[in-house]
């Protein structure tokens, strides 16, 4: 790593360490822990959809399966007596839902990316049915309650925001290990041809099944903590939600795939952007349209990202 | 006969019957598919915009959807094919494949919005004077409505059969989907394929959105619903193959409908996905489809 990368890493955290303690409005912190969600977010899809190349629209699934098991491990509590307790339940419920990652890897990514694409994108809709359905385990359409976290009103915000910064680090330095590493040199092989790869005896198959298990473990996580910022109840239609894939989906793009600050980038971009389409106009069906718009417009004009773009200009 | 194997073979005709009309909608998918390595996550939207257009028919006008086909499938075509220029064919060729997932999922996210600002997102359906009206046969309950959306598909189908095989442009699509490269030699202009291959793929999205309006309620959001289905039914069958589709869209039908009456409707969605994982496992090129 070189000196700037260091200093470049430490600036970013240390800046977003000290942000909470500067006495900010609520809505503001609100803001941020959304905008932190979707970087950790975007740069756990990252790992799988910018480095392999295969591109999961399923990853609401697991964000969702992180959601609900994080509910349920605290459905049959009345009260909590620490609030920084369940955040230790994070690791087993990301290591968990990898392994569920593993066999749904391995056999969607025996095929084109696009069957993948499409194996995935059923997974989260299965998914999403199943959350309604299965009334006995999610509570289906009326919501999964469980306790609400016991932190002082005025700081309410501040372990969500921590915990979340800190998936945030991890999800950056398993980026940057993997990038910097043999792992991640396999999984540039796998975008670039895979067939040729396989031939010269590279391990392509468990390095993007371990990118998409380590991936949705992330995934998993994030989803506990958003699901713990509930204040005490998740519904199926917000927990496994198609706009949570298409925004990590497009954070990505816009920043720059298989890039260690694109993601980060194009969350901050995107998710402020889209806090303030919501704040204007409202929950509606034309904040859908300016969505899918933008989407559309990143896409035709920028499809390589910000970051390609801009060192592509400087070369 | 027992109550078990009653349940059974209803579930067996409401599978079928359904099957026709899903085998519709899934063979535009596959047909674009085909033709240019697309795969089409607005098809699903497409087909429940079909379907608004013809509830407006039905009721601005009082005109029959099965009627309205001709006029939706117009408009959709046209629809399909302004989709495809202003989106689909400035991506650049080497990275259409993987950017057409996101660009027609963003699509999809686009009609559904419209769909919200013009009908707003509460449920509609179309109720028209017969739509209660069932047969009984042999003990078993026939709806009219499901029973002519099987054979409307059906003809549908057919037709849509017969353009391809029949005609100089099915020829150019037939040889599209065999090899783009030597198509392109032999003097097929592939742009102008793709455009109305997409616009054929939202013409068949009206015909079996009219139908499906017939069917079951709809609002804005119920594209998602579909997008699963259409997607396990193409790959399950094989990507490109319209044999495969209709293949398809029959054994995850019955096979749902099946699961539905004898196990929980709960866990029906659940079919399909199994089913795909299954195929995948074994046959990763889909039923009819043939190896990468």
């Amino acid at each position: 790593m070189t000196w700037t990368g260091v200093l470049k890493g430490g600036v970013f955290v240390l800046t977003l360490a000290v942000l909470p303690l500067l006495g900010l409005p609520h809505w503001v912190l609100n803001m941020l822990i959304f905008v932190l969600m979707f970087a950790a977010l975007a740069s756990a899809w990252n790992l799988v959809g910018g480095l392999t190349g295969y591109p999961s629209l399923g990853h609401a699934a697991f964000f969702g399966i992180g959601a609900y098991a994080f509910a349920l491990l605290l459905h049959g509590q009345t009260e909590l007596t620490d609030g920084w307790q369940p955040f230790a339940w994070l690791p087993a419920i990301g290591v968990g839902t990898a392994l569920i990652g593993v066999p749904i890897a391995a056999i969607a990514m025996r095929t084109r990316a696009d069957v993948f694409a499409i194996v995935t994108i059923t997974l989260l809709f299965v998914v999403q049915t199943l959350a309604f359905n299965l009334h006995g385990l999610t509570g289906g359409a009326q919501g999964l309650s469980f306790p609400v976290a016991p932190f002082p009103a005025d700081t309410f915000e501040r372990p969500f925001y921590y915990v979340l910064l800190g998936l945030l680090v991890l999800a950056m330095l398993l980026t940057f290990g993997t990038l910097s590493s043999k792992i991640g040199l396999a999984l540039a092989t796998v975008r670039g041809d895979e067939d040729k790869a396989r031939g010269l005896g590279i391990p392509v198959g468990s390095a993007k099944v371990l990118a998409f298990a380590v991936s949705v473990g992330l995934t998993a996580m994030v989803g506990a903590v958003w699901a713990y910022y509930q204040v005490g109840i998740i519904y199926p239609q917000f927990a496994v939600d198609p706009l949570i894939t298409i925004a990590m989906v497009l954070m990505v793009f816009l920043g720059g795939r298989g890039t260690l600050w694109g993601p980060v980038l194009g969350a901050f971009v995107l998710e402020s952007g889209q806090q303030y389409l919501a704040y204007e106009l409202g929950p509606s069906q034309f904040y859908l349209i300016a969505y899918a718009m933008i989407f559309l417009l990143i896409m035709l004009v920028l499809p390589r990202g910000v970051l390609p773009s801009i060192a592509g200009r400087l070369r | 006969m027992g109550e078990p194997v009653h349940a059974l073979v209803q579930g067996l005709i409401l599978g079928v019957l359904t099957g026709g009309v899903y085998a519709l909608m899934a063979s535009g998918q596959t047909l674009v598919f085909g033709i240019m390595k697309v795969v089409n996550l607005a098809q699903g939207a497409l087909v429940i915009l079909g379907a608004y257009l013809s509830y407006q028919l039905f009721v601005s006008f009082g005109i029959d959807p099965f009627l309205a086909i001709p006029v939706t499938t117009a408009v959709m075509f046209a629809l399909g094919v302004g989709v495809h220029l202003a989106f689909l064919r400035p991506l650049r060729r080497e990275d259409r494949a993987e950017l057409s997932l996101l660009v027609t999922f963003a699509v999809a996210l686009l009609i559904e919005g419209v769909i919200g600002v013009v009908w707003s997102t509460t449920r509609r359906s179309i109720n028209t004077s017969y739509a209660n009206d069932s047969w009984t046969v042999a003990g078993y309950q026939i709806t009219v409505v499901r029973f002519a959306a099987f054979a409307l598909s059906a003809g549908a189908l057919g037709l849509l059969i017969l353009v391809l095989h029949r005609t100089r442009f099915g020829r150019a699509v037939r040889a599209t989907v065999q090899n783009p490269e030597s198509a392109r030699l032999l003097g097929v202009r592939a742009e102008r394929v793709a455009a109305l291959g997409f616009g054929l793929g939202a013409a068949t999205a009206a015909a079996a959105g009219s139908v499906y309006g017939l069917l079951y309620p709809f609002n804005a959001g119920s594209h998602y619903d579909l997008i699963s289905l259409l997607l396990s039914i193409v790959v399950l069958g094989g990507l490109g193959s319209i044999g495969g589709a209709i293949a398809g869209a029959m054994i995850v039908s019955v096979s749902s409908a099946v699961v539905a009456t004898t196990v929980s409707p709960s866990w029906a969605p659940m079919t399909f996905f199994v089913l795909l994982l299954a195929v995948l496992l074994v046959r990763p090129q889909g039923l009819f489809g043939r190896p990468a």
